[in-house]
């Protein structure tokens, strides 16, 4: 498959992007706004003589793509809110296990069933460890479709590079919405790195494989968190990943990830027109969160703008160390701030 | 000289952490004796569940996954996607398959995943301290159950009998119920998971063998009187034998 441009929506981009990068097997569920993911995959996967399960829940979809990943594979599902929600423990399991996959969530506005429309209220879960116990994984947000297609793609080198779950934070925009998007060459299986841990095909190998997250004695579970975050430490410092424009002059500084984030752009281009000195910072991982860049700006005003009632205003505060103002405008419930809302908000913190 | 009887390469010379009397002992000595004859040790992969046998991988000397609760067989149904000409074992209690992984268990049997399930059935939970599962009989006591399973006054459901309910399904070729009391019925069960072995590697669907097993432990009985009430109290209701058989060539064997 070579390079090309298509017009697709992000739902079908990233499905065509995770083909491309390899992805060997996949495991869905029905949820809206990511069906033609999942439709996408079910058509393509077996096309290309690849595994597809429609699984039963997500519950076992997660554990499916746990399975197959545990053999080596490159493996993904994709869901909506309610329905990572119940991939969580899956979640967990494979970061006890130190096992990668590919985890995208095209999310809905909740709690609860909630809606189907776009939000962003999954924040939380997605970089605190949405499951139980001591864990992150990388989060990555696109805000366009294009963005989703790269991001999807890369995913699953930086899933096997750090033996973790990689996830997709895109909302329902990104899913829905249609974009031109140029796909990348498919990826060479041979340059993929290898899993000597995988269970299987154990050849040569005189050790045996588990693929584990059982730990009871505390001593040496104690040691191997540690080691985890250790790993997790190398992350924060090569994986972290943010677009920032305007910055130097700013008086105010916005910022925002996926959907929002493009409505910020346009919003610091109006303020712009009108002589107002506004910036946009935007986070493209999630976890890793770009800590040190929002640091460097410590001082300086925010506004941060979310499709959800104020989650990543928090991280926005704890990394500005309580030296800036940080202002936060939200929609929610499926909600859409549009660029004048924003304008809006701009104008009254700058009193213009 | 002929070798007749030894320790099964395929299962580590280590004591296990099984309490006395306990059946998975056995049971991981007869699933490791067929892989021997099969010659499928550096091919074979169990994925354990979460109970007492979350200590499988300590005892087989091949490859294994762990997964959550319940959900062994959605974690087999990929491994054995991945890898179809390696031989994967899903390993379950009562609690993992028939309560929190009865719909992992339901689908990947209805889809014919071509990999065999041990039903270790011990009309209990173990590891947690002998709560009641959903294969305890009625009247039987349980630390949560203390006056014995009354499935009508205090709606604590009655026994599930799995085979009998997969059976209905399009997708198991092989299900058969044995138990591990007494020497015959320990012959008689090796016998059901090497042919459910053997069908998998021919890529003949789903096949499970449930194996009714004594837990002295958590029945409050020696491990005499616990073999005892295998015989006499759990097989009246669970019935050994081969609940379905529609392999190729069962109708031929039937007639020899």
């Amino acid at each position: 498959m070579a390079a090309e441009k298509r017009l697709m929506k992000g739902n079908e981009a990233m499905g065509e992007a995770a083909v491309r990068a390899g992805c060997d097997a996949y495991f869905g569920y029905p949820i809206t706004p990511q069906n033609e993911l999942t439709a996408y995959m079910a058509k393509h996967m077996i096309d290309h003589k690849r595994v597809f399960i429609q699984a039963e829940s997500e519950v076992s979809a997660i554990n499916m793509v746990y399975g197959a990943a545990a053999t080596g594979a490159r493996a993904m599902t994709s869901s909506s809110s309610p329905g990572v929600s119940l991939k969580q423990e899956g979640i967990s399991y494979a970061c006890g296990a130190d096992v990668p996959m590919v985890i995208v969530n095209v999310a809905r506005s909740g709690p609860g069933l909630g809606g189907i429309s776009p939000a962003q209220g999954d924040y939380f879960q997605s970089t605190r460890g949405g499951g139980h116990g001591d864990y992150h994984h990388i989060v990555l947000a696109p805000k366009s479709v294009q963005e989703a297609a790269d991001l999807t793609f890369e995913a699953f080198d930086l899933a096997d590079e750090w033996r973790m779950p990689a996830m997709i934070l895109a909302d329902g925009m990104i899913g829905q919405m249609m974009e031109g998007v140029t796909l990348p060459e498919a990826k060479d299986p041979a340059t993929r790195k290898p899993k000597p841990w995988a269970v299987g095909n154990k050849g040569k190998r005189t050790e045996l494989n588990h693929v584990d997250s059982t730990q009871l004695v505390p001593e040496n579970f104690e040691k191997a968190l540690h080691v985890r975050y250790a790993r997790y430490d190398e992350i924060k410092k090569t994986v972290v990943r943010w677009e920032e424009q305007n910055l130097e002059d700013a008086d105010l500084i916005l910022s925002a990830y996926g959907t929002s984030a493009r409505v910020c752009l346009g919003a610091m281009q109006m303020a712009r027109k009108l002589g107002l000195k506004v910036g946009l910072l935007r986070p493209i991982t999630l976890w890793p969160f770009p800590e040190q860049r929002f640091g460097a700006l410590a001082g300086k005003r925010f506004l941060v703008v979310e499709m959800s009632m104020g989650q990543m205003v928090e991280d926005v505060r704890l990394y500005t160390h309580g030296k800036s103002e940080v202002s936060f405008y939200g929609r929610c419930g499926g909600m859409i701030p549009t660029e004048e809302d924003v304008l809006a908000e701009i104008r009254r913190i700058l009193k213009k | 000289m002929e070798l007749v009887y030894g320790h099964p390469k395929s299962l580590k010379p280590v004591q296990t952490k099984y309490c006395p009397g306990c059946g998975h002992g056995v049971i991981h000595r007869l699933i490791t004796e067929v892989i021997d004859e099969m010659g499928m040790q550096e091919k074979s992969i169990i994925l354990n569940p979460v109970g007492c046998s979350i200590w499988a991988s300590l005892y087989f000397d091949f490859d294994s996954v762990q997964v959550p609760h319940g959900r062994t067989p959605a974690g087999a149904t990929a491994v054995k996607r991945m890898l179809p000409d390696h031989l994967v074992i899903c390993y379950q209690g009562d609690g993992d398959l028939a309560a929190i992984g009865t719909a992992e268990a339901v689908h990947a049997a209805n889809r014919g995943e071509k990999f065999t399930t041990i039903f270790v059935n011990n009309a209990i939970y173990g590891m947690t301290g002998g709560q009641m599962a959903p294969t305890t009989l009625v009247g039987q006591k349980a630390t949560t159950a203390p006056y014995g399973r009354d499935p009508v006054e205090a709606g604590m459901g009655y026994p599930i009998r799995v085979l009998e309910m997969l059976a209905t399904l399009g997708g198991t070729k092989y299900l058969a119920r044995g138990a591990v009391n007494n020497a015959a019925n320990v012959r008689k069960t090796k016998q059901y998971i090497k042919k459910a072995f053997e069908a998998q590697m021919r890529g003949e669907g789903s096949s499970m063998v449930e194996i009714l097993s004594q837990c002295p432990t958590n029945w409050a009985m020696d491990p005499v009187d616990s073999v005892g009430w295998v015989e006499s109290a759990m097989m009246p209701f669970y019935a050994l034998g081969e609940v379905k058989n529609e392999l190729a060539g069962a109708g031929k064997e039937a007639g020899k």
